[in-house]
């Protein structure tokens, strides 16, 4: 199907958000620049969702799920694509009118198309958070994740923050009508989301899935979680972070190249886990914020 | 009197918890009534996506004054006792009331006026209370009230509360939100607020607003436009109630719609395109007048769209269409594989941390399946096949399309089997042998088909009685319950003649020489498990659990104790039923009951009798004995041959004799020759009932 001229190419779907929430009172951050899962892997979220301090950010961040390679040949599957985040915290009372407002800032009008709030409790066993909230469908496609945080790293959120996550790729094929992803107009100066990222799919599934050495995975995984312990001795809770992170990317790489049996799977989460908890501690002493 | 409205707003409350939630809010707001002395005349609750409601009808506007009495101290009791009391109360000595109890004590009584209160009062306190108790399975906290845990929770953010007694606004504050007339329409049709005027105008304002609050009445919606778009096609709606009431819980104005997938995915097995369709997208199937799955699905949307809903279809076609590719790709993938190939991997997962992987559970299986096809306890059943359709029952297991959708199991190994080309026998096997799954669910009768089930539920329940894993309380976490009723359901409807002990030890032999006591405990156990879940699974038959017992506990029958062939038991459980329901066994138990409570008296079990060597006995002791030698050789001649229904009519002969026994013999007869010799008679009519069942089980 020919791309609709009369629609958002994808940086002005990203634009377009960055001034919406930009108008209401969020700080416009740049992506984290290190491999993650989900945007809500980035420390602003994860660690400011912690604490009493009022926080509200956006941002876009490109996410990594290496088991999720498909070569460049689903026309919806990648290994790496983009989400797009909104942390506001507390939540405000009308956090879903505002969510809303972005549908109709990005061309979706809830009178023509079907928005709907489906269950969806969140849940990260690798960030030891939880939150409830919803899935919001489009015309029976989810677009956003909706989550009032409860708990992150074990600790209880006090405030509870709101977080949204749009799925930048699926939303733009929506809106433009297009099937495949590398079809999408990346602008309006007749680059497609393909001419940037097809190569990258196919060159990362095979590195993901074939090449990347599980010898130098394992021992990534633990020096990082070496110096993840190292640095929350330190209280230096950030730089611990950073390597949690890191831990938890080279586990993801790890189950791509398909060297981790079921039982194992447990303990590696557990020790992600651990991690991502332990940064969390630290960071909530050195902020000295009870529990 | 007059009428009370309650609505509770907040953001989405999801569809599993709506009915539940709306119950409860009746009944809680009910009990909080009833404390404070008020009834309303009927409720009726409501409840949406978006809100909680409720109408109390015909309240009075006050609750009655009524007087409390405290009991006090006795008018002598000492001082401090006295004077605690008036402390507690608030009164003066002269104000309290002296009364008599039973045993002439004079008691002190303080009675307290109570006044009654506004109605509006009671529910401005009641309508909070609930709400901060509310039983929410799940619920959250939001906003800057939670800064501190113990911030209110509701199910998602509660956003409003309209509380309007009569046209008066019922003021409260519940963590910030403050009671007023004013709600909010349908998300999209209706965002402004509108006013209330109460419970008069509630259902009709809001359905003006593009709202139905009644979740019955959406769910009538759904279904009645549902199936006018499927006639409008010549087709017909999958009718699936719990589907219509999921798509009630997300939506405030129901709009169904029907779309067309494109029909080359109909070759896809429609188990998998119904599920797709219907836990991944909340979509309606339909079927053609062949009664096949057609390329179609219904959709229920909230809005009326201005296009009238071509968007919206072409939306959800769309999203359809991936699920779909997704599950096609499974199909084919799936297929690539045989099944004795999947089935290897079955070595990974682990079935049970004591019981090794479900690799070995399969070889077990594989192995009593063939056992009971050889032995011809599944009669013709082909030992080979049985073994082959049990070594695949569980390879499906590792399948990606049973890994995406977990209730396929067997129905996909049973789709793979045929599509690789086996029997169909072994095909039928696969698929249906996790049936029976509960009380009203099909019942297997091919014998391949019965030969794997059965073994595959006796094996986990017995694995699992060995080691000691039993199900207590509400805690069944193997679902052994389950087991053992399918187990039983699967014996009883295909006729399958084995002991409880027999099925035991086939799947656990005992070993010879030194027999391990915990395998004979766990048998034991087995056979009380089983004994008990026949009593649960036929109570709902009508069949007694103590006319079960009589046949269960009778001595001497079976391996140890009574009846063991499940079989067997419930048909002479069943005729004994029938028995002891007649005017005959009615008597006969009564006589039974007379004559072991006389036997239960003596210190000595009576001497064999033999009226030869001493008396001449009395014409009823003559017809009994007469009666006795007729009827015990054909009550068991009867039991031999399993005609319970004879065996109960040779007992039924002895009626007569023993009422004419008790009615004209002295049984407790000076002579101490007669005495024992009619002891000894009563033992003998006693011994025969037994040989049919054990009457003194039997209740009334």
């Amino acid at each position: 199907m020919a791309a609709k001229p009369d629609t958002l190419s994808f940086q002005d779907l990203i634009l377009t958000l960055h001034a919406y929430w930009s108008r209401r009172g969020c700080v416009i951050l740049q992506p984290y620049d290190m491999e993650v899962g989900a945007g809500t892997f980035h420390p602003a979220t994860t660690l400011r969702s912690l604490g009493p301090n009022p926080w509200n950010a956006a941002y876009v961040q490109p996410s990594r799920r290496p088991t999720d390679g498909r070569y460049g040949q689903n026309p919806n599957r990648l290994q790496h694509y983009y989400q797009y985040q909104v942390i506001m915290k507390p939540s405000p009372p009308d956090l879903q009118d505002m969510y809303l407002g972005s549908l109709r800032e990005i061309g979706i009008d809830p009178l023509l198309h079907d928005i709907r709030f489906v269950e969806d409790d969140w849940e990260s066993p690798t960030l030891g958070a939880w939150g409830l909230g919803w899935e919001v469908w489009c015309d029976g496609m989810e677009v956003t994740q909706f989550t009032y945080f409860q708990q992150m790293g074990g600790y209880d959120c006090k405030p509870v923050a709101g977080e949204l996550t749009y799925g930048l790729e699926r939303l733009a094929m929506y809106i433009q009508g297009v099937d495949s992803v590398y079809d999408l107009r990346f602008n309006d100066a007749g680059v497609t989301y393909g001419d940037v990222f097809l190569e990258n799919e196919k060159q990362m599934s095979k590195w993901n899935f074939e090449i990347a050495d599980t010898e130098k995975l394992f021992r990534w995984f633990k020096d990082a979680e070496a110096e993840c312990q190292a640095s929350i001795a330190a209280d230096v809770p950030l730089a611990a972070y950073d390597q949690a992170i890191k831990a938890s990317h080279v586990f993801n790489l790890l189950q791509a190249r398909g060297v981790i049996s079921v039982q194992e799977r447990a303990s590696y989460i557990a020790r992600v886990r651990d991690l991502a908890k332990g940064s969390c501690e630290a960071w909530m002493k050195t902020n000295g914020w009870a529990a | 009197m007059t009428d009370f409205l309650l609505e509770l707003r907040c953001e989405e409350i999801p569809a599993r918890m709506q009915q539940k939630a709306s119950e409860d809010l009746a009944r809680l707001f009910t009990e909080k009534l009833a404390e404070a002395g008020l009834k309303a005349e009927g409720i009726e609750s409501f409840v949406t996506p978006r809100r909680l409601a409720l109408i109390a009808r015909g309240l009075p506007l006050r609750t009655e004054a009524v007087n409390e009495e405290l009991k006090g101290p006795r008018a002598d009791a000492p001082p401090q006792a006295l004077a605690g009391f008036l402390g507690k109360t608030g009164l003066t000595r002269e104000q309290l009331v002296e009364r008599p109890d039973a045993k002439g004590n004079v008691i002190l009584f303080a009675v307290i006026e109570k006044p009654g209160r506004a109605t509006s009062d009671v529910l401005a306190e009641a309508v909070p209370a609930i709400v901060r108790a509310f039983p929410w399975p799940k619920s959250m906290r939001w906003g800057s009230a939670s800064q501190t845990t113990e911030s209110l929770r509701w199910v998602r953010p509660l956003q409003g509360i309209v509380a309007i007694l009569g046209e008066e606004l019922v003021d409260m504050e519940i963590e910030g939100v403050r009671s007023g007339f004013a709600t909010l329409g349908h998300r999209f049709h209706h965002p402004d607020q509108i006013t209330i005027g109460g419970a008069n105008d509630y259902v009709e304002k809001l359905r003006a607003c593009h709202v139905v609050v009644d979740h019955a009445e959406r769910m009538g919606i759904i279904e009645a436009k549902a199936q006018d778009a499927a006639a409008a096609r010549g087709l017909t709606l999958v009718v699936d109630r719990g589907l219509v009431a999921e798509n009630a819980g997300l939506t405030e104005w129901p709009v169904p719609l029907l779309g067309d997938f494109d029909p080359a995915f109909l070759e896809v097995p429609p188990e998998v395109i119904q599920l797709t369709l219907r836990t991944n997208q909340k979509y309606f199937v339909l079927r053609n007048a062949a009664g096949n799955l057609a390329s179609v699905f219904i959709c229920t949307a909230n809005i009326e769209a201005h296009d009238g809903g071509a968007a919206i279809i072409a939306g959800n076609r769309k999203v359809l269409a991936a699920r779909l590719s997704d599950a096609r790709f499974f199909w084919e993938q799936d297929k690539k594989t045989p099944l004795a190939e999947h089935a290897r991997k079955l070595e990974r997962i682990t079935f049970h941390e004591k019981l090794g992987t479900v690799a070995d559970k399969v070889e077990r299986v594989a192995k009593l399946a063939e056992w009971l096809a050889t032995e011809g306890i599944v009669p013709h059943c082909d030992p080979a096949l049985a073994r082959q359709a049990a070594e695949l029952c569980k390879a499906d297991l590792v399948t990606e399309m049973v890994g995406e959708f977990p209730e396929l199991q067997g129905i996909m190994g049973g789709y793979y089997a045929r599509a690789e080309g086996l029997p169909d026998a072994v095909a039928d096997a696969i698929r249906d042998h996790y049936k029976p799954v509960g009380q009203g669910d099909e019942v297997p009768t091919a014998p391949v088909t019965v030969a794997v089930s059965l073994a595959d539920k006796l094996d986990t329940l017995s694995r699992f009685f060995l080691i000691d894993e039993r199900p207590t309380g509400s805690k069944d976490p193997f679902a052994l319950r389950r087991a053992a009723l399918g187990l039983i359901a699967l014996i009883i409807t295909n006729s399958v003649r084995i002991s409880i002990y027999d099925l035991f030890h086939a799947s656990e032999p005992l070993s010879k020489g030194s027999p391990d006591m915990g395998a004979i405990l766990a048998a034991d156990h087995f056979n009380d498990f089983i004994i008990d879940r026949i009593k649960v699974q036929q109570r709902d038959f009508g069949v007694r659990h103590d006319v079960i017992d009589a046949v269960v506990f009778l001595g001497g029958d079976d391996d140890i104790g009574g009846e063991r062939d499940l079989v067997r038991l419930l048909g002479r459980v069943k005729a004994l039923q029938l028995f002891v329901e007649t005017a005959d066994g009615t008597n006969l138990l009564a006589g039974y009951k007379r004559a072991t409570n006389i036997l239960k008296k003596e210190a000595q079990p009576p001497i064999a009798y033999d009226v030869r060597n001493g008396y001449a006995p009395e014409p009823a002791e003559t017809a009994l004995i007469a009666a006795l030698d007729a009827a015990e050789p054909r009550a068991a001649e009867a039991i031999a041959n399993e005609d319970f229904a004879a065996a109960m009519a040779a007992l039924a002969t002895l009626r007569a004799p023993i009422d004419a026994f008790f009615d004209n013999v002295t049984v407790n007869d000076p002579d101490p020759e007669k005495r024992s010799a009619r002891l000894a008679l009563l033992a003998r009519m006693r011994d025969a009932v037994h040989g049919v069942a054990d009457f003194s089980r039997i209740e009334g």
